[in-house]
């Protein structure tokens, strides 16, 4: 299909929407009523026909709109984007990555040409042709891990790994849930996880480390993460926790339905061949409770999960104030019928709202 | 998931005897494809069918990193071992299809190295060849120290003397030329990391002096794979899958799993990753354990084995696989 690329905003106005299309193929976190940390992790080797697993680098309709917030992001803030000398060179693999996969996956979008060294990309969506010369910074506006990324949707955290860990060494973060990449910039795995609650005790950072040190080259993984966000801000980062930390303070029971936000988190995982490094793209999903409940499934389950998930979490994850109020709006759609199995909505299995 | 690696199909392109005991393999894509591009250091698993048998070992890619129209490697005959390199050295030729594994790096450059000092015995220079020309292309600074045998058996020193002479040293046993460590490693600017590869005598040669002079153990590199060793039959019970297996006399424990029709993880076959560590439910005799994964306690314990080197003596052994 051809997408209809929408004119939104993440902020301001807040004219973000998701249409039909987006909220059918929502990547719907809880694959059961209840939720707990877990490894969870799945080759990403495809998915469904449409779905957001189909491709490896997934673009849909807020694609052009999240580039021009990241590019107002990084006038602000240009240390919202970071590459430590060692990096480059998983800089240029992860600009080769995405411009092959994306050509290929949406030819009518994207297009490379290469001719050795000298590469030619061109993106239709966002007006950008550009030539240059493969291994060659000076040839690119920016460096390669930059000028890739501000055309890409996500952040990406790019991991050194040496001395049996990984190493927050490069990154590209404006859409993130809470974390700065200027103050990760060079930590190990442990460190960067450090605020993270009961994780720890359960071991599954050892565990999820070990797991992601083994990722080998052309087999590529997949996990989603969660978390809950007032309005549809894609930069809910600590640098402008000033800015977004007190809209939390403006939902009430009115407004809950159309501004508070499911923030899913697609987090890939592909090996990097000639710098061995790990490129860990962290691709963000937002939809409306309102649009939430329009899925039977989702709203009965959603329900359950929120109000059921421990205080430690619901703090980490930022919504434990808010909770009585969500979990209010969310129980008008729950009317205690049982849920199938998995993520997917099955709108043609599932019963209608029992009102 | 065996390995967790994609595999690729391919077609031997060219092999050619460098000298009385090595030979090297050319391999392309069969599908007249792009090979994916790989890092310095990093390794391929080729699968050999011999007969009824097959044979995966573990070969450090010696290619450029960024030539994608061929991986090619060098294998050196050990006519003592249980046959994987007579296999290629006798049987492989060219136009044969053959499959390896993606690439799997286990010996990578630490890219923030400000100079990367190469210490390889014999065989172990393969995998410096592929990352001497990766960090030629991106002006990485080297310096090789390569101990071989003879001159005649001395694999790749004359490309490597005329390429680099600035950078590489060779030793030759047969002159009595010998590396002198302890002036080599004193000598070394700051940021310096070391990598070795070669016979276990060696790296354990070059790791006790580095640490012997303070360096600090992130900065020490080194890969040394095994290859699996011969031994007495033994039977084992697989509990998982519930089977009970006997891995023969030049069988490993791993292959007689495969065998089996057990998938097993593993990744590089000889006893340096540590990805096919496998618990031991119960056992009533002794472990030969051969690896380099576990430590002493953990060998001790009798609560883990690995069974791409290690082997079993005894009545019953049963495993959580």
């Amino acid at each position: 299909m051809t997408i209809q690329f929408n004119d939104e905003t993440f902020r301001d106005d807040y004219t973000f929407k998701n249409s039909q299309w987006a909220i059918d193929r929502f990547p719907f976190p809880f694959h059961e009523d209840s939720y707990m940390y877990s490894v969870n992790m799945e080759q990403h080797q495809g998915g469904p026909a449409g779905s957001v697993y189909e491709k490896r680098f997934d673009v849909d309709e807020h694609y052009v709109a999240e580039m021009k917030d990241r590019a107002m992001v990084l006038a602000e803030d240009p240390l919202r984007c970071q590459s430590l000398d060692h990096m480059t060179l998983a800089g240029w693999d992860l600009l080769e990555l995405i411009m092959v996969s994306k050509s290929e996956d949406y030819p009518d979008l994207f297009e490379l040409h290469r001719d050795g060294n000298n590469w030619h990309w061109i993106n239709r969506p966002m007006g950008i042709e550009q030539k240059f010369s493969f291994m060659d910074e000076t040839t690119l506006p920016y460096g390669p891990m930059e000028y890739i990324t501000r055309q890409t949707q996500g952040d990406f955290a790019v991991l050194d790994q040496r001395d049996d860990n990984l190493w927050m060494d490069a990154g590209m973060v404006t859409t993130q849930a809470d974390w700065s990449l200027d103050f990760d910039i060079g930590m190990n795995f442990f460190e960067w996880h450090a605020p993270v609650p009961k994780a720890h005790e359960m071991g599954i950072f050892v565990r999820a480390l070990k797991f992601l040190l083994n990722i080998q080259q052309g087999a590529p993984a997949r996990r989603l993460n969660w978390t809950m966000t007032v309005n549809p801000l894609l930069d809910t980062s600590p640098e402008n926790y000033h800015k977004w930390g007190v809209q939390k303070t403006t939902l009430t029971s009115d407004n809950v339905g159309e501004k508070q936000f499911l923030r899913v988190e697609l987090q890939t995982f592909f090996r990097l061949p000639r710098s061995n490094a790990l490129v860990f793209p962290i691709r963000c999903y937002l939809i409306a409770l309102e649009d939430v409940v329009s899925v039977p499934k989702w709203g009965r389950r959603l329900h359950r999960v929120l109000r059921d998930v421990p205080v430690e979490l619901a703090t980490y994850k930022g919504f434990i104030d808010n909770r009585p109020m969500i979990v209010d709006y969310l129980s008008e759609y729950d009317d205690g019928l049982p849920t199938s199995d998995g993520i997917w909505p099955d709108k043609d299995t599932e019963p209608p709202f029992q009102a | 998931m065996s390995a967790g690696t994609n595999k690729i199909a391919v077609t031997v392109s060219d092999v050619v005897p460098v000298n009385e005991i090595v030979k090297r393999f050319r391999f392309v894509r069969s599908d007249g494809g792009s090979l994916p591009t790989f890092s310095g250091g990093a390794h391929t698993v080729v699968e050999m069918q011999d007969g009824e048998i097959t044979r995966l070992n573990p070969y450090s890619l010696m290619s450029d990193p960024m030539d994608q129209s061929a991986y090619t490697i060098s294998v050196r005959r050990d006519d003592e071992g249980r046959g994987g390199s007579l296999f290629m050295h006798q049987k492989v030729k060219p136009g044969d299809e053959m499959v390896v594994s993606y690439p799997v790096n286990l010996f990578a450059l630490d890219l923030r190295a400000r100079k990367n000092l190469m210490i390889a015995g014999g065989i172990g220079i393969t995998p410096f060849l592929a990352q001497i020309k990766q960090l030629s292309a991106m002006n990485g600074r080297f310096e090789l120290h390569y101990a071989c045998r003879s001159s005649a058996l001395a694999s790749y020193a004359d490309e490597l003397t005329r390429d680099h002479p600035q950078n590489v040293q060779i030793y030759f046993d047969d002159a009595k030329q010998v590396i002198d460590l302890e002036n080599l490693l004193d000598g070394q600017p700051l940021g310096t990391h070391i990598y070795v590869c070669g016979p276990k005598g060696m790296i354990d040669w070059v790791r006790g002096k580095a640490a012997d002079l303070g360096w600090p153990r992130e900065a020490i590199h080194y890969e040394e794979f095994l290859a699996p060793q011969s031994g007495k039959p033994f039977e084992v019970k697989l509990s998982v899958s519930n089977k009970i297996i006997k891995v023969g006399e030049h069988q490993s424990l791993l292959e007689a799993i495969e065998a089996a029709g057990v998938d097993a993880p593993y990744l590089c076959r000889g006893g340096a990753c540590g990805q096919c560590e496998t618990s031991v439910i119960g056992y009533d005799g002794k472990f030969l354990h051969r690896d380099h994964w576990l430590d002493d306690e953990e060998k001790a314990s009798g609560e883990k084995i690995m069974p791409c080197v290690s082997r079993f003596e005894g009545k019953t052994l049963v495993l959580d696989r």
